[in-house]
């Protein structure tokens, strides 16, 4: 297994597919009276988050806890950084008070690189989002709700499995990291845009490309919808709101035009008229909401493989995983 | 003053032959010449003193990163006896006030002729020309004027300031950088930018600048110079403006013609710099560029930055790379070795050519009876592992650490005295310099 989670082309197909098999256990345990396993007692994890990202910090800080380890979160605003602190100073500081794990968010791509390949902290470094680069954990809780509807069975991949990726491209790192883990994990993956939201030289990535939302929707096992930043909506990458969402939302008629196995699914947090309409985010082919509830169990194999996994899996099992 | 002789080194790579000097001249060019000092040339090649027209010595405002003194001891270290200080200070350097002084810092250290560059514009600032002609007139006598680290992006500005130094025998060297196609820029825009999430820094923000400022010295006849060249399309646009008979010159640096965009893979942000490192293509492309005369001159750009603003995240880093120290040899293994360009050809390119275009009238001379004693001695056999540690400079931000470089400098002479011997940085024994 690896040492850090700093991208989604990190993992091959057998370490992927085995974070989605132990999430599948440890999704249960959510479910429990008492939530909690002892797996993690006496870890220290650091929640690192340099942007502001409730959703993602809540449930990172969630899956730790759930395996009993101890959680620092750390958050940007109104600390040393705003007073100039640099990131070598902050991770050095961290190594000092002894962090097993540095889950980092930060607005600028690479970030979680630097931090793992300089050597200013021991402990694994997981990606929590940096920039517009990648969003490793995002991919492994979508490809952990396909798994769930399109195929069912632990231990498989996604095979022959048809899934669009609609919206902004470009800036999104949750599209390059899925795009990664998709083809890793042996599904088709096609990005829909219009042009000047995909990044330049996408035709090197492992994916296909189209301008015509309508008609990537006929044969798709999954419609992955990308949030729209509001920024970009003035910044001349389309021509307004009213003719993105008319091109490249989804709405009702369009959810009528994929197969009837077919799921929705959104990063989240959704702009609701915009790239996604309230019904259909509402709908019961929507998986949105249990995105977020898979995203703790995922997050929870992570940390239990990078940090257990040290420790050596019969110790781990013993604690009572299996 | 002692006299020197040089016994036996091969002059601009040619046969071996003895120069003797003195006084601050070259004094014989033959054999069996004889000295008060006599330095054993075998196997060595003689070369004009180097000259850059792209230095960053970031004095006056940031000598925490480099002083006049310490860029000029890098800058001799590197075989340099003549650099061009960028105008882009603190304060930047727009009055004849601040070139004077960082003039005469570069004598009064005497280890390399310091000539500074003037800003086009107030401030950097890109709205109003800077006194331009107060700056040609003053002491420093100013002949090359960039707002380097920006573009004069206004074309009327652009086009004034072309005009306007013609009155003085002015050269405008543009950065060219189209400023709304590269908001943000962190790389080369290409599939690696796309893959690693980083703002793209197209080609063609570089070529589109470059495009419009030759048309525009033809038009009004004026001299342009371009910085930095990085692209294969910047390439194609001087060697079609040189056609056309524009009076446009370019460099090129070091790390263009060495680095590519495939070490950004790292987010190490010591290979972050402006104009970004290129596509292997554009890379092949410019030392096409430079061996065909294109390209008429190789700068360095050295730009130092303190550690922690290269030791953070990428976004976060300032641009720029080290480069004094490390020219020859870089041009050595990308030119000299490739058997692109003979030593003689390094001369014109490193030397001669760089001072003409800076109107510096003792620096890049031919190495003649008669001539300033401006002299390099390189070893070309040698070979070095480089060591960001192993510098004049007080940064240490330099990309080529831990690669094998080949050649290196022995010695260095400026007008007679040497600032290096064996290969060692050497006090000069008086500032004779000033007056000159």
């Amino acid at each position: 297994m690896i040492k850090n989670l700093l991208s989604a082309g990190d993992l091959d197909r057998t370490d992927a597919i085995r974070i989605l098999d132990t999430a599948e256990e440890l999704l249960g345990v959510a479910s429990r009276p008492i939530k909690k396993l002892p797996t993690l007692r006496g870890r220290t994890v650091v929640n690192l988050f340099f942007e502001d990202s409730t959703r993602t910090r809540i449930s990172f800080e969630a899956a730790a806890k759930r395996l009993s380890a101890d959680v620092i979160n750390f958050s940007a605003k109104g600390s040393s950084v705003s007073k100039g602190e640099s990131l070598k100073d902050t991770a050095l500081t961290l190594q000092a008070m002894g962090a097993d794990a540095v889950i980092i968010r930060h607005h600028s791509s690479g970030a979680p690189h630097r931090l793992a390949q300089a050597r200013w902290t021991k402990g694994a470094v997981i990606n929590a989002g940096d920039g517009t680069h990648e969003h490793p954990t995002q991919a492994l809780l979508d490809a952990f709700t396909m798994r769930r509807h399109l195929v069912g069975s632990t231990g498989s991949d996604l095979a022959g499995k048809k899934i669009t990726i609609v919206g902004d491209v470009l800036h999104s790192r949750v599209a390059r990291s899925n795009a990664l883990l998709l083809h890793t994990l042996g599904a088709h993956v096609t990005l829909v845009a219009p042009p000047t939201l995909l990044p330049v030289g996408v035709d090197h990535w492992p994916v296909e490309t189209s301008y015509d939302l309508d008609a990537s929707l006929e044969d798709a096992d999954a419609v992955m919808m990308l949030r729209v930043q509001a920024e970009r909506m003035n910044a001349s990458y389309f021509p307004s709101a009213r003719e993105y969402s008319r091109r490249y939302g989804l709405d009702t008629a369009r959810l009528n035009r994929l197969p009837d196995h077919a799921i929705v699914m959104h990063p989240g947090p959704m702009n609701r008229g915009m790239e996604i309409t309230a019904d259909v985010a509402d709908h019961v082919r929507s998986v949105i909401v249990e995105q977020v509830t898979n995203g703790v169990a995922v997050r929870m194999a992570v940390l239990y493989l990078l940090l257990g996994g040290a420790a050596g899996e019969t110790e781990a099992s013993e604690e009572g995983l299996s | 003053m002692s006299s020197y002789v040089i016994r036996g080194a091969r002059l601009l790579g040619n046969d071996p032959v003895d120069i003797a000097f003195a006084d601050g001249v070259i004094t014989g060019i033959g054999t069996g010449l004889d000295g008060d000092e006599v330095i054993d040339g075998t196997g060595l090649v003689t070369l004009p003193g180097l000259v850059d027209l792209h230095t960053h010595v970031r004095e006056p405002g940031r000598e925490d990163a480099e002083t006049v003194l310490t860029g000029s001891q890098a800058a001799a270290r590197g075989g340099f006896t003549c650099v061009h200080a960028m105008a882009n200070t603190s304060p930047v350097a727009d009055t004849a006030g601040v070139v004077e002084q960082v003039w005469r810092l570069g004598r009064e250290g005497g280890y390399c002729d310091v000539q500074p560059v003037g800003a086009v514009t107030v401030g950097l600032q890109g709205t109003q020309l800077a006194e331009l002609g107060a700056m040609a007139d003053s002491a420093a006598g100013v002949k090359v004027f960039s707002d380097d680290g920006k573009c004069v992006s206004d074309a009327v500005l652009m086009r004034r300031a072309l005009e306007y130094v013609k009155a003085f025998d002015g050269v405008i060297a543009q950065h060219a950088q189209e400023p709304r196609l590269t908001e943000g820029a962190q790389m080369n825009e290409g599939p690696l930018s796309g893959e690693l999430g980083l703002v793209g820094w197209p080609a063609v923000a570089e070529e589109a600048i470059i495009a419009r400022d030759v048309l525009l010295a033809e038009h009004v006849g004026s001299r342009l110079h371009v910085c930095h060249l990085s692209t294969r399309g910047s390439v194609e646009i001087i060697r079609w403006a040189k056609s056309r008979g524009i009076d446009v010159t370019a460099e090129v640096t070091p790390h263009h013609l060495l680095l590519s965009d495939d070490l950004v893979r790292s987010y190490d942000p010591i290979y972050k710099v402006n104009p970004p490192l290129r596509s292997n293509d554009d890379v092949e492309a410019v030392r096409d560029g430079l061996a065909d005369g294109t390209i008429d001159i190789v700068a360095t750009d050295h730009a130092p930055h303190p550690m922690e603003d290269k030791e953070c995240e990428w976004s976060a880093a300032a641009f720029g790379m080290l480069g004094l120290e490390t020219a020859l040899s870089v041009v050595q293994q990308t030119m000299v070795d490739t058997g692109r360009l003979t030593w003689e050809q390094v001369a014109q390119k490193m030397s001669a050519t760089p001072a003409e275009i800076g109107r510096v009238a003792n620096q890049g001379r031919p190495l003649a009876v008669g001539e300033p004693a401006n002299i390099v001695l390189v070893d070309p056999a040698a070979t070095r592992t480089i060591d960001a540690r192993d510098t004049a400079s007080l940064s240490r931000n330099n990309p080529y650490a831990g690669l094998t470089l080949p050649g290196e400098v022995v010695a260095t002479f400026l007008r007679g005295r040497p600032t290096v011997r064996d290969r060692v940085l050497v006090t000069p024994l008086s500032t004779e310099g000033a007056s000159a």
